[in-house]
């Protein structure tokens, strides 16, 4: 409720200086502008946002499938965490922007760069979440699993997974934001459909009020991704959710 | 007593030492199959140390532990919080390999002797403390061992609940010991009411110690030595107020307050 009014304070903001502060319709549109341009290009934002949408979906359960395997690998292999840590501290470091034309380059024009780009910005969040989750579970827990006969394997699948499971989602729902922007920047380097793409179109064709729209469009697809991850927590890990109302 | 009996747990002159820290020193110690035996000693003793030697968690620096197969329960209850309360008893099963449904069944038919009858879904954060620590329990009896360590099990609950706990668990002890103690229960099935258990029992509670065990060892100050052994040959159920028991847990206090205290700290 008080995330709708203080919406609404900010977009009335916005349409005031717009109307009031003389500024160039082609440099900053007024929200009515934008919100006729959503209604008028609804066909065409749909399509692109499938497109964007897509990548950005599978690139995330990618991002999940390799960052969870990844994390559970690294808990057992201390070896392995030591050896690999520093490269998975500069898989972040890199720089999408740079990295994207040169992922387009080596894997095509196709979904499968864009796939790509997005795993790997949301592949560190989700972790370093869940590697740092399982190094926390409570080590008197460990011992009563070896007072069970508990196996590693065991123990990992019975006391450790479970509670690494609520920070491996925190983990993705900070990645989904980060993904939406790989995703532009993805579709920026190289796309025949998309929203970046279609960000980067509507600009030199002075096409402000749609670049504009396609941002609203892109922000709201992350805030329902973000909140479509909350009540999978929600469902998934309930022991959790009594104490943190979001 | 017990001598002519079979012994579940023999720690002959046990030492341990973290580092410069010597926790136990010298500890000589037999629990016959079937006794129940307390441990009493200050904070720091090393009488965790003790039952993490007897659970094979630890090894002893110099010395020889050994002992039947041996539980479990410490302090805190150490419940699964995402488990239902059947789920978390039936934990030692799912662990030896028997799937969800089996484990549920084997499980389900203790909660009724245990006072949890009704709360078999419900999750840890749901139930009390008293009946957080007596899932841990049933947990601790399902894993199917002859030998039960119980690490302070009530330390963590209010007055009234320890003293609801203990009674329970007296009572649980007497239905034990009134059956063949060379049967040690192995099936699950039998968790609930069963035949006998070797317990080791370690508290800082005098009066919990005298209430519930066939004798009490008294350790010293860290580094922990035996300083006394006190048969309880008392009837069952015993009281707080039992003339007997009274005079045991001052005997018992006594011995503790003249311990030596340990130089080595």
């Amino acid at each position: 409720m008080m995330a709708l009014v203080l919406f609404a304070g900010l977009l009335g903001a916005w349409q005031l200086y717009a109307d009031l502060g003389n500024v160039d319709d082609l440099i900053l549109p007024a929200p009515a502008q934008i919100a006729t341009a959503l209604w008028d290009d609804r066909a065409l934002l749909w399509h692109n946002l499938l497109v964007t949408a897509q990548e950005v979906a599978l690139g995330i359960l990618a991002a999940l499938v390799l960052g969870l395997a990844c994390a559970a690998a690294l808990h057992f292999s201390r070896v392995l965490r030591h050896a690999t840590y520093p490269l998975l501290v500069a898989s972040q470091a890199v720089p999408v922007v740079v990295i994207a034309p040169l992922l387009i380059v080596w894997l095509g024009f196709g979904i499968a760069p864009k796939i790509a780009i997005v795993a790997l910005v949301c592949f560190f969040p989700i972790v370093v979440t869940t590697l740092d989750a399982l190094s926390r579970v409570d080590p008197d827990t460990l011992k009563l699993m070896r007072t069970l006969d508990a196996s590693r394997w065991t123990a990992f699948r019975f006391a450790e997974a479970p509670a690494a499971l609520p920070a491996a989602l925190s983990g993705a729902k900070i990645a989904v934001a980060i993904a939406v922007i790989g995703a532009v920047f993805a579709e920026y380097a190289g796309s025949s459909d998309g929203l970046g793409h279609l960000i980067l179109q509507s600009i030199p064709q002075l096409e402000t009020a749609r670049a504009w729209a396609a941002v609203v469009v892109l922000a709201a697809f992350a805030v329902a991704l973000f909140y479509a991850l909350d009540l999978v927590q929600r469902r998934l890990v309930p022991w959790t959710s009594t104490e943190r109302p979001l | 007593m017990g001598s002519d009996r079979e012994q579940a747990v023999v720690v002959q002159r046990a030492t341990r030492r973290f580092g410069s820290v010597t926790a136990l020193a010298d500890v000589t110690l037999q629990v016959a199959t079937g006794e129940v035996v307390a441990v009493v000693g200050p904070s720091g003793c090393g009488k965790s140390t003790l039952l993490e030697l007897v659970c094979g968690l630890e090894s002893p620096d110099e010395g020889t532990v050994t002992a039947a197969p041996a539980a479990l329960m410490a302090q805190r209850d150490l419940l699964l919080p995402w488990a239902s309360a059947l789920d978390n008893a039936a934990l030692p099963l799912r662990v030896h390999g028997a799937g969800r449904r089996e484990a549920r069944a084997a499980a389900a038919p203790t909660f009724a002797a245990f006072g949890l009858a009704g709360f078999e879904g419900s999750r840890p954060a749901q139930l009390s403390g008293g009946m957080r620590q007596r899932v841990a329990f049933l947990r601790t009896l399902l894993a199917g061992k002859p030998v039960l360590c119980l690490d302070e099990p009530f330390a963590a609950l209010d007055a009234i609940a320890r003293a609801e706990m203990q009674a329970w668990l007296a009572a649980a002890l007497e239905r034990w010991a009134h059956t063949d103690p060379a049967t040690p229960t192995a099936t699950p099935a039998a968790a609930g009411g069963g035949s006998a258990r070797t317990v080791l029992l370690v508290t800082h509670d005098v009066e919990e110690a005298v209430l519930l065990a066939d004798r009490v060892v008294v350790l010293s100050p860290r580094p922990g030595r035996v300083v006394a052994e006190l048969p309880v040959d008392l009837p069952r159920p015993r009281a707080a107020t039992d003339p007997g028991v009274v005079v045991l847990r001052a005997a018992a206090l006594d011995v503790l307050r003249s311990a030596p205290v340990a130089a080595a700290r």
